[in-house]
């Protein structure tokens, strides 16, 4: 029989990050009793690396700016196949969020008249961004901790979730352990929500850390949840490429929303050549009028460095395969460039980006306010995730919510800048909300012991090999194929052959062995992530595969357009009874007229 | 080049330095090394790390004899033609290898009382605060939370005073709040009592580890020690501050 300790709490919140934290203070603060799981120390998750902004449509800057532009703003960027109700709420509720935020004590920079300053970001019309240099991400997590240690809530920290409990269709609870100690722990709850973030570690070159496994998708995905929109992982623009330890490390899109430019060896912004049809009536056509636009002339469209992700990121692409990349396979970005048009050009450059300022100095002997940094695309965000109501952030399996990047529908087929930090907000307090509604109408479930006892016993099998396969060489040989076969290029061929290989890493997965004991052991937490590592992967290849199109981060060499028959439908997966991933196309939810509107309003 | 590393393994019963080798390339920092040797030699080294990019704070550890974050330092900066020996924070309680329990930062935090802000400014419920006047905040607020200013200071490394002191990283964290604009709490008489920043005798080790190169001592400690010394020690401010009292009904 496992040994394991009990907890009882009425809500669970499964990951400690931006979304997490704000539905852990949004559930205690309506008066349950809320655990919140982290998978390292608190604060540490994965939010504290956003650097840009929150994107809001506060109007401080820019008094033209609301929440109708802020919609048409996110659904053009996501392509039109987002959650219409989700990129609704989100547009309306990302103000309140970040007024409260300040009401938390979180110190953004400001305006001249002493309101929070917002600055540009790729995709957004007008300045939307609040934020605090370029370390934003950590001000929002900081804050958020900060105020969520005095609400009364219980904090398990470096705890790892490995199977949610089910009783007659409904999730009464999870089993996970604790790093310290390696012991087996069981936590019941009446609601539960997941806010675990992303997949990023199923790619060689990310900017991802090490906990972004996929937990919370394949933790739902396993439990009988749908997941959607998988095949769209964002591939950010820029990440650095050099020295190649510090390769796939986020530069932030700030870099260019201060003016920085993208160049490729022949020194030519490459970036003018291809302004998409769609975004061409409102991005700059000469130089001088998208620094204009940099310096706040609101007559001034925007650079086209300022374009969509998705688009920048197979632009730079096209420009290291056909010769015209930087010494080191990226291209170059340049902020440096700025003092031929302003004064004090190295202050302002250190004041405003403080952070990469310090990062290029530090990790790659770049002084980025006298060179160029090179850069190229990172595996950064995935736009699919768990499948949710839009208003209750509740998957289809009753008790078992989700919000921020684990979850999906606000991004569509492509996230701007900007809008992950303002949906970690929005939805992580919807989701705390209803979770703690749920958990107030029902009661505790009755945990399976048996169930516990087959997954203690499958979590501990790879000490009974210790001299069975290391888990880091599958996880590289994973991550090297995903990064070949189901990156920002994708065809058939590559994908099916992803697809075959993925069916003998499973089987090596069986096979993995650890070595050494149960205590604060990564090598063991490395074998057990590689489950979820293998579902993410085979749900965004099989999803990618389906979706016969191009479209938003989603680009097929073999159907390199846009076509109409994807134009209103979403890739579903989900687990069959015999325990088969299975794809399926959705159509989307009609939007309302209103909302139809609006779009043809910004247009 | 083929690199000798010395890195403590053991727990809270015990351990020693054991010694690794493994190739170092143009750019790699010591988290890259630690991860080559965890990857290939000892999947079962236990390490702390997230961001890899000097953002969260996580990977703290002393790197021959210096506190340092792993991620932030160049094998270039090192001499090579030695071992270079990688070992857990002192101040703190070993919990494995290159881990220690940091627990009590995260119970010391939850002390300080909370931010209280003042009224809102405008009928929008927002405020209004000038830059200038928040720059020193932001300053404070750029803090990790890699506690390696705690690892640092005598009184929790040499002197054990983990009851009595909350250390530079809160010092620095009730400086942000006493200092924000809109905050309306007073600190002050827990900062000499319960907080202890008497035993601080400002020998500025905190700021030299300081990876966010915060001036921990001169623009957050200092002026904290200030406001304790207005407070309780100036005669002529204990005199108005009674008489404002008296007159206030």
């Amino acid at each position: 029989m496992a040994d394991y300790e009990t907890f009882q709490h009425d809500v669970l919140v499964i990951g400690a990050g931006g979304a997490g934290l704000r539905a852990a203070i949004e559930a205690s603060a309506a008066g349950v009793s809320v655990g919140l799981i982290c998978k390292s120390l608190l604060g540490k998750a994965h939010t504290v690396m956003a650097e840009g902004g929150i994107a809001a449509a506060l109007a401080n800057v820019d008094e033209r700016d609301n929440w109708k532009v802020h919609f048409a703003d996110t659904v053009r960027g996501g392509q039109y196949v987002n959650q219409w109700r989700m990129a609704e709420l989100h547009a309306k509720e990302a103000p309140d969020r970040v007024r409260e935020l300040e009401a938390w004590g979180a110190v953004f920079d400001r305006t001249k008249d002493g309101r929070i300053l917002q600055r540009n970001f790729g995709g957004h019309k007008y300045p939307r961004l609040a934020h605090v240099g370029d370390r934003t991400g950590l001000e929002m997590i900081r804050t958020l901790q900060d105020h969520g240690v005095h609400q009364g809530i219980d904090v398990h920290m470096e705890r790892t979730i490995l199977t949610l409990l089910k009783q007659s269709g409904r999730v009464v609870g999870a089993l996970g352990y604790d790093r310290e100690r390696g012991r087996f722990l069981v936590f019941r709850a009446k609601a539960i929500v997941l806010a675990t973030g992303g997949i990023g570690r199923a790619y060689k070159i990310t900017s991802n850390s090490w906990e972004y496994t996929g937990d919370g998708h394949a933790l739902a995905y396993v439990a009988g949840a749908e997941l959607i929109d998988m095949e769209f992982v964002q591939f950010h623009p820029t990440g650095m490429v050099w020295p190649p330890s510090v390769c796939g490390i986020l530069v932030t899109e700030g870099v260019r929303g201060e003016g920085g430019i993208l160049t490729n060896k022949d020194g030519r912004r490459f970036m003018f050549d291809s302004i998409p049809e769609n975004y061409r009536a409102q991005t700059a056509d000469n130089e001088e009028e998208g620094w204009r636009y940099c310096q706040g002339d609101k007559d001034a469209r925007r650079p086209p460095e300022l374009l969509t992700r998705d688009h920048i990121a197979r632009c730079i692409v096209r420009e290291i395969k056909e010769g015209r990349g930087s010494p080191h396979g990226g291209v170059f970005l340049d902020i440096a460039w700025i003092k031929k048009k302003i004064p004090n050009a190295a202050e302002h450059i250190k004041k405003k980006l403080p952070s990469m300022y310090h990062q290029f100095k530090q990790l790659a002997d770049i002084d980025i306010t006298e060179q160029p940094m090179e850069v190229g695309p990172t595996t950064h965000y995935v736009m699919g995730g768990i499948r949710v109501d839009s208003d209750t952030q509740m998957s289809r399996l009753p008790g078992l919510f989700a919000a921020g990047e684990c979850a999906a529908g606000i991004n569509g087929a492509n996230r701007l800048g900007g809008n992950s930090l303002s949906d970690l907000l929005v939805f992580g307090k919807r989701a705390g909300e209803f979770a703690a509604q749920f958990a107030k109408e029902n009661q505790l479930g009755d945990i399976n012991g048996n169930e516990i006892e087959n997954v203690a016993h499958e979590a501990l099998r790879p000490f009974e090999r210790s001299r069975g396969e290391n888990p880091y060489m599958l996880q590289r040989d994973l991550q090297e194929t995903m990064q070949d076969n189901v990156g920002i290029v994708r065809n058939e061929a590559e994908m099916t052959s992803q697809l075959e290989y993925l069916r003998k890493l499973w089987e090596r997965a069986s096979h993995v062995g650890v070595s050494g004991n149960r205590e604060f052991n990564p090598g063991w937490h490395t074998a057990l992530d590689l489950k979820n590592l293998l579902t993410v992967s085979e749900a965004v290849t099989r999803a990618a595969l389906e979706r016969k199109e191009s479209r938003g981060a989603q680009f097929r060499e073999d159907y390199p357009e846009k076509d109409a028959r994807f134009a209103n439908v979403n890739t579903i997966i989900w687990r069959g009874e015999d325990g088969r991933m299975n794809v399926r196309l959705d159509p989307l939810p009609e939007m309302p007229d209103y909302l139809k509107q609006v779009i043809e309003e910004m247009k | 080049m083929n690199v000798q590393f010395k890195i403590w393994r053991g727990d809270a019963s015990g351990g020693k330095f054991r010694e690794y080798a493994t190739e170092v390339s143009e750019g790699m920092v010591v988290l890259d090394a630690v991860h080559d040797i965890q990857r290939t030699q000892a999947n079962d080294l236990a390490c702390r790390w997230n961001c890899k990019a000097g953002k969260c704070g996580s990977c703290s550890a002393e790197v021959n004899g210096m506190p340092k974050l792993m991620c932030m330092t160049r094998m270039s900066d090192l001499p090579l033609d030695r071992p270079i020996t990688i070992e857990p924070m002192k101040a703190f309680p070993i919990v494995k290898d290159l881990i220690t329990d940091v627990s009590w930062n995260f119970r010391v935090k939850q002390k300080i009382k909370k931010f209280k802000p003042r009224p809102p400014d405008a009928p929008d419920g927002t405020w209004r605060m000038q830059q200038e006047d928040i720059d020193r905040v932001q300053e404070f607020r750029k803090c990790i939370e890699c506690f390696l200013c705690q690892d640092v200071c005598h009184v929790l490394r040499d002197h054990q005073m983990h009851d009595r002191f909350i250390g530079p990283r809160f010092l620095i964290y009730a400086a942000a709040l006493e200092m924000h604009p809109l905050d309306t709490e007073n600190r002050v008489a827990e900062l000499r009592e319960a907080h202890g920043i008497g035993y601080c005798n400002i020998t500025k080790c905190c700021t030299k580890v300081c990876p966010e190169e915060i001036e921990i001592t001169d623009n957050g400690i200092i002026p904290l020690k200030e406001r304790v010394v207005d407070e309780f020690y100036d005669p002529l401010g204990w005199l108005w501050r009674t008489g404002k009292r008296k007159r206030e009904p």
